[in-house]
């Protein structure tokens, strides 16, 4: 076999980042972050893996006996995760709850998990995909727990690790399932196959179970449980990872799933069902909560209904918009945090009450989160609407209008505790003195950068948009 | 349509919002204000090549369009048309007036303030200009966020309460809005209103998607099981707050209906039309008994304006000549008069610190030139004759009673109410106990400044109102033909006359596609 390893440039890239921090885990306990060992050149050589994905955008081709595609969907997604890897890593880099003794380990996760992600976009073969799975998730059991001697992300990470494996177990199942029945793990010759209930009920129950899988990564109800607890409980800095990055890696496989099983109406209905579920109970659940990682948590489950909605269009245009949607939910999601992180120079957890008077004390900063809250709602002129409304128009008439209905309705019900957020930002005075250590003005940069491209992407989603459309086009045309 | 080289509408929509990013760099409060200000002149100015409009074209004017996103069918579509005309240059003018009204109302967060302002106008403006749908949507929400802001930030004491409601009432109707706007890409495939207003729908489909765009619309006129938020928003919004409140945003709602409802949805807006005046009456009639019962001046004004959309989307929904001249008049002389008003409870609010009338007595005797402009614009707001009320209310009136006497006579209580809780209003302040006017000093030249230009509109549209209905007349009879396109006036006019009415919707069922 012959391998062009310019197809794998950025995996590549990312590899060598992994190996960096490797050499660098092995100093000697109590060595300061110096010279050698010092970690600041990681957020250079992320930004080098945005370049070189960007770069090898255009490449496609089959690799390892064709179970690893390198096509323009695994490429959107790469540049995603690495453009998502360099904002966290960056948002972590002086991440208050980690010990100094931990900075490369804990980095050195951040990095495998998103090779995890990056590997899991370009997988077209089950039991690749499921390799991919566990070499994300791994990494991210091990860093969950990381917060200083907090015994709740202790707590957190072994919910995040029991609901991990209950659910890649239920996945290896269905797997198991489908081998049986189609006797195949290969994508593209699972696609010639009848997914229809029935033809082949174990196959159907078999990718459904499967399916769990990567639900459990969305976040999706039923299977979201993990989500608030996790947040709440591991570190901001995890968090924001933690929060964004696995959806990547769940979303486009779910999109390929769907791309190449076109799957019947049976599990296009379940998917439907879910979605409308998500989307509910997370923005009902995210009413009533006073932590704001907590209601972040309930906003991405209701986030996971939302990009089901375009897996439930099951069209192109669909896919693409789903797609779409992860991309940009990335960005609001890592705006959000990233004014968390930049807020809580203690490593605590922010209460909404934390927010009181923050036009004051940051008044750039305010306007970041003020963006990225709006953008989470939905409302124009930020990306969150351009993505909603692809979403919505993309499904419109494919016979689930009704969940078009109960996804607007749901931007009705959300709006309030988004609305909560900017609330207590702009018009409550703090009555408490905070642990004021006034935000670092290169934070409030980057958070601008980051609210600047909601904006742009608002009213000019176009070539992003595209681009995402043409990969989706190669796989249904 | 004709096609122009100067994108004037662009430039009148953006100018603000250009202006935008250049306060953060003021340091100084009172350049904040002159600055804002004499953006606010020049928006004016701007606004001059508008004369060019011409009044005998019936379609859009000044139109602007560029591709946005071919393959979802978006354009940058914008254009003018007599309707648009009237509501922009209301919106033009209103800003340098909020300015100054705010000059010392206004006293924390100055820049942030006037970046909201200024934000405000931009997207206001953008509302009335779209012409494509999502281009109207992202318009339509952009200015829910400063309106916010005005609200909770420089409100009254339950300004946090205030503002979360209008913000929850508006988004929640308007989340419909959008599911219609997407219906209507998807059945009619363009997002282009006026390739829209081309099309046929079925009738089931109008039936959906008007219920869709009237809620979010009747919410945002509002209408009256949907008005709760506006008089809460009105009480603790600031001066500035109010004005653009009660002149602007309210009239996006009857915008809306003749904009979209009609046009779009015309079956269904006929079907309908029974439902809606008997709402408009519950309006105007519930308006005006609750305005009554007022003790606080801005309540009482905003309770008066749930009576006056009334009779806007009574004339609206009456489909006839009259009826449409009526509600435009009454949509822009309720800009201008309660406009006005806010700005006069503002003033007064400076000087006593209180909006209850009782605490505002006896203003006759010391405050003369702010009595004169009560007086004027109070009596304008129950419509007397020879001020601007008069002619949108009675054409209203006319095309009510020709449509239907009995709907007229529902609402001749409502326009008595009008007078009684206005004249109850005036009488108090002009004659009540004094129970601190001796201290306070009477109108200064800056107040004078921005009541002086809406006083003169007063008379102007009250005395000569023929330039304006002839701005409207071309545009009004295209949506007028597009809800009854046979050019027969006289059975236009008894449309809504209860048995051609059932007549009229059974003949849609038996010849819909």
């Amino acid at each position: 076999m012959k391998v062009d390893f310019t197809l794998l440039l950025p995996e590549l890239v990312q590899i060598l980042i992994i190996l960096g921090l490797f050499v660098q885990t092995l100093k000697k306990p109590g060595t300061e972050n110096k010279g050698f060992f010092c970690i600041c050149w990681l957020p250079w050589a992320s930004a080098v893996g945005i370049a070189v994905a960007a770069f090898s955008m255009k490449r496609s081709g089959l690799l390892f006996w064709d179970a690893y595609q390198v096509d323009g969907l695994s490429q959107f997604f790469k540049m995603a995760i690495a453009l998502g890897f360099a904002i966290a890593s960056l948002n972590a880099m002086s991440a208050p709850t980690v010990k100094d003794d931990q900075r490369a380990d804990y980095f050195l996760f951040f990095a495998l998990s998103s090779l995890g992600l990056m590997l899991m976009a370009s997988s077209v073969e089950l039991i690749t995909i499921y390799i991919s799975l566990e070499i994300a998730s791994y990494s991210l059991y091990s860093i969950i727990p990381i917060r200083g001697n907090d015994p709740r992300a202790a707590e957190a990470g072994i919910k995040y690790i029991l609901f991990g494996a209950a659910a890649t177990a239920i996945a290896l199942f269905g797997l198991s399932y489908i081998l049986a029945s189609q006797h195949t793990t290969y994508l593209h010759l699972l696609a010639a196959k009848s997914w229809a209930w029935a033809d082949s009920p174990l196959a159907v129950t078999g990718i459904t179970l499967f399916m769990v899988g990567f639900f459990f990564k969305l976040a999706l109800f039923p299977f979201h449980f993990w989500c608030p607890d996790v947040y709440d409980g591991t570190s901001n800095e995890t968090a924001a990872f933690a929060a964004t990055l696995p959806k990547l890696g769940a979303v486009v496989i779910l999109i390929r799933l769907v791309a190449l099983l076109k799957p019947e109406i049976e599990i296009i209905t379940i998917m439907a069902v879910l979605s409308a579920a998500s989307m509910t109970f997370g923005n009902l659940a995210a009413l009533i909560q006073t932590d704001v990682k907590r209601i972040l948590g309930y906003s991405s489950v209701a986030h996971a209904g939302y990009v089901l909605v375009g897996l439930v269009a099951a069209s192109a245009t669909g896919l693409s918009a789903a797609g779409f949607y992860s991309l940009i939910y990335l960005l609001m999601n890592l705006t959000c945090f990233w004014v968390i992180c930049s807020l809580s120079t203690d490593g605590k957890n922010l209460m909404l009450d934390d927010l009181n008077g923050l036009y004051k004390r940051a008044p750039y900063l305010a306007f970041v989160l003020a963006v990225g809250a709006f953008a989470l709602v939905g409302l124009p002129p930020t990306a969150g609407f351009m993505g909603k409304l692809f979403l919505l128009t993309a499904a419109w008439n494919r016979g689930y209008n009704w969940l078009i209905i109960i996804a607007a309705l749901n931007t009705a019900i959300s709006i309030y505790y988004y609305l909560n957020i900017v609330r207590h930002a702009y018009t409550q005075e703090s009555d408490a003195l905070l642990p004021e250590k006034a935000p670092r003005c290169c934070s409030a940069v980057w958070g601008g950068v980051l609210a600047a491209s909601l904006l742009v992407l608002g009213i000019i989603p176009q070539s992003v948009f595209c681009w995402m459309e043409e990969a989706t086009r190669q796989m249904m045309p | 349509m004709s096609q122009t080289t100067v994108p004037i509408l662009s430039i009148l929509t953006y100018f603000p919002l250009a202006a935008c990013f250049v306060l953060p760099f003021i340091r100084n409060e009172k350049s904040v204000r002159v600055f804002s200000l004499l953006v606010g002149i020049a928006e004016v100015l701007l606004a001059l090549p508008l004369f060019q409009f011409s009044l005998m074209t019936p379609g859009y004017q000044f139109v602007e369009k560029v591709a946005w996103m071919p393959q979802w069918g978006l354009t940058y579509y914008m254009g003018m048309d007599g309707i648009s005309l009237l509501m922009v240059l209301l919106t033009i003018l209103l800003l340098p007036l909020c300015v100054l009204c705010s000059w010392t109302y206004i006293s924390k967060r100055v820049k942030e303030f006037h970046f909201s302002l200024l934000l405000m106008t931009s997207a206001c403006i953008g509302v009335f200009l779209a012409l494509d749908l999502v281009l109207f949507y992202i318009f339509w929400e952009a200015m829910l966020v400063p309106m916010f802001l005005l609200i909770a930030v420089w409100g009254g004491p339950e300004r946090r309460y205030a503002s979360v409601k209008f913000f929850l009432y508006t988004l929640a109707g308007s989340t419909l809005l959008l599911v219609a706007i997407i219906a209507f890409y998807k059945v009619g495939g363009t997002f282009s209103i006026p390739d829209l207003t081309e099309q046929t729908f079925p009738f089931r489909f109008q039936f959906w998607v008007f219920l869709a765009m009237a809620l979010a619309f009747a919410i945002k006129v509002p209408m009256f099981p949907f008005h709760t938020w506006l008089p809460a928003a009105h009480v603790e919004a600031p001066t500035a707050g109010s004005v653009l409140l009660a002149s602007i945003l309210l009239k996006m709602g009857a915008y809306g209906f003749l904009r979209f409802c009609l046009p779009l949805t015309p079956d269904a807006s006929v079907y309908f039309a029974p439902m809606m005046i008997a709402i408009s009456v519950a309006s105007i009639l519930y308006g005006g008994f609750v305005a009554l019962g007022q003790k606080d001046m801005k309540k009482l004004i905003a309770y008066s304006s749930v009576a006056h959309m009334g009779f806007v989307t009574l004339g609206i929904f009456i489909f006839s000549l009259r009826g449409f001249q009526g509600a435009l008049m009454v949509m822009l002389n309720h800009g201008i008069t309660t406009g006005a008003l806010f700005m006069l409870v503002g003033a007064i609010y400076e000087r006593s610190h209180s909006r209850e009338i009782a605490n505002n007595m006896g203003l006759g005797k010391y405050l003369p030139a702010y009595m004169f402009f009560f007086g004027l614009f109070a009596l304008s707001s129950l419509g007397f004759p020879g001020t601007n009320s008069f002619v949108g209310e009675l054409l209203v009136l006319i095309g009510v009673f020709k449509a239907n006497p009995w709907v007229g006579a529902a609402i001749i209580p409502g326009v008595m109410l009008g007078a009684a809780y206005m004249l109850r209003l005036g009488q108090k302040l002009a004659w009540g106990e004094p129970t601190g006017a001796n201290a306070w000093k009477d109108l200064n030249l800056r107040e004078w400044s921005y009541l002086v230009p809406l006083a003169i509109l007063v008379f102007y549209i009250g005395l000569a109102p023929g330039l304006t209905l002839r701005v409207l007349d071309p545009s009004l009879n295209r949506v007028l033909d597009r809800i009854a396109p046979k050019p027969k006036p006289a059975i236009v006019e008894t449309a809504v006359l209860p048995n051609t009415q059932k007549g009229i919707v059974a003949g849609l069922f038996s010849s819909s596609r």
